[in-house]
């Protein structure tokens, strides 16, 4: 197709935690990438459409024009397209198995997130004792770890670590402080936004608070 | 301890998921122990050792050490046995076009069971959102053989044990997929020539009688 840009684009949104998965893994692998910011609340771009008809979702990983969707397949692409670089999974099978779970369980924190500020009474009630659940598992994964793997950054801290700015305001929503609740999960998460490529990629819990207003409106939610 | 690096699969007799392990396994010649979970009643403790995060099937137990999810499982048993015949493709593109396809299957048993479980709106929600889905996947096959082309392969494993379902599906959806996905139904019955899918599989009328336990269940007319 006439003009397939060689390379690396990111097509992605500034504060999508599933999109700084992904910033996080190009930085931690060296890798040189364009970034795309791309409308979501309004009118998607004929790019993103047609990179992922199926979704219509960011991130997308566009590979000299070749479109590979959903955040942690575009971590596996990564690690499997450029073997030269740091890679993000372990190397052990059964290592890179349990990686791949948690990583894929993180994923509930921004699901049963969203329906804490998204819902009321008892349906809020019941995203609560979610996500009081799915932070107590995360928590007792990670133990007295320094990082989910043991003692370095890898896979799971990669895909968890965009969700720590949200939990300040899931906190609010749902009545909760992780760091009364999970100390450790807390600490661990000021251990990753030490990092650099985490500190460059996540955006402060204040914006993200403000996004959440701004999606609240958005789906006509006025308390 | 004999058997230590033997494999065991938790599993449930109609689970689709369950399936797309046992279907790995036989392709890939391996031969392993079937552990038929209670999970209607009582859990083993095993399972909820096992996974004591979803207490679900499929689990598959490598040398005692548990490895949950399908999708997992079946990469898990590529990386962990490279001499057998892998089910993903080699080149990484194709590997991340499989993985996402085999990963947007889930949502024909996602969707179906809300097209059995739902009434009114919802149930007329979920029978648009069943055809987009159906839709999608025959777009993606288009007039290929198989997912990826000629051979079987990571996605048909992934998709075909959701084949039974999709006369069950149609009932309640009120669609049929051979007229309007034929390439799709065509591919169905292709897959269920193989050995390896024709073991591994119920008929589409005990999974009906199924869902028809399911649904008593759950208290659903």
């Amino acid at each position: 197709m006439a003009g397939e840009k060689k390379g690396l684009v990111l097509l992605d949104y500034w504060v999508s935690p599933f999109g700084q998965r992904c910033r996080i893994g190009l930085a931690e692998k060296g890798l040189e990438y364009e970034y795309s910011e791309q409308e979501l609340l309004g009118d998607r771009s004929e790019l993103l459409l047609r990179s992922n008809p199926v979704h219509k979702a960011v991130p997308v990983l566009l590979h000299d024009g070749r479109p590979v969707c959903e955040s942690l397949l575009i971590l596996h692409y990564l690690d499997e397209a450029f073997p030269n670089s740091p890679p993000l999974l372990p190397a052990d099978p059964y290592a890179r198995a349990q990686a791949r779970f948690w990583a894929a369980y993180s994923d509930k924190v921004y699901e049963v997130g969203t329906r804490l500020w998204k819902l009321r009474g008892e349906e809020q009630a019941r995203a609560r004792d979610d996500m009081v659940e799915v932070l107590g598992n995360l928590d007792g994964e990670l133990g007295d770890k320094a990082f989910f793997a043991g003692e370095a950054f890898g896979f799971v801290d990669l895909a968890v670590a965009p969700f720590t700015p949200w939990l300040p305001s899931y906190g609010r929503y749902g009545g909760f402080s992780v760091e009364r609740e999970w100390p450790r999960l807390a600490a661990w998460a000021r251990r990753c936004a030490g990092r650099e490529s985490v500190a460059k990629s996540l955006q402060p819990p204040e914006k993200v608070d403000e996004y959440i207003n701004v999606l609240k409106k958005h789906c006509g939610i006025n308390d | 301890m004999a058997g230590e690096k033997s494999l065991v699969l938790l599993d449930f007799w109609v689970s689709p998921f369950g399936q797309r392990c046992r279907i790995a396994l036989a392709e890939k010649g391996l031969e392993y122990e079937y552990s038929e979970q209670e999970l209607l009643g009582t859990k083993s403790d095993l399972l909820l050792r096992s996974n004591p995060v979803h207490k679900k099937i499929p689990v598959l137990l490598h040398a005692g050490r548990p490895v949950n999810e399908s999708l997992v499982i079946l990469n898990y048993l590529d990386e962990a046995f490279p001499a057998s015949p892998p089910l993903l493709p080699a080149d990484p593109y194709a590997r991340a076009q499989a993985r996402f396809w085999a990963a947007y299957s889930d949502k024909v048993y996602e969707v179906g069971t809300r097209l059995w479980k739902l009434k009114g709106d919802a149930h007329g929600q979920a029978k648009k959102e069943m055809a987009e889905v159906l839709a999608n996947l025959d777009g993606e096959l288009g007039d290929k053989a198989f997912f990826s082309g000629d051979e079987f392969g990571f996605v048909d494993v992934a998709l075909v044990p959701f084949a039974p379902w999709l006369p069950s599906y149609e009932k309640y959806g009120e669609f049929s997929v051979k007229e309007k996905w034929p390439r799709l139904d065509a591919w169905a019955r292709r897959c269920g020539e193989r050995e390896s899918v024709a073991k591994s599989l119920h008929p589409p009328e005990k999974v009906d009688e199924f869902i028809t336990l399911l649904k008593k269940h759950y208290g659903i007319e």
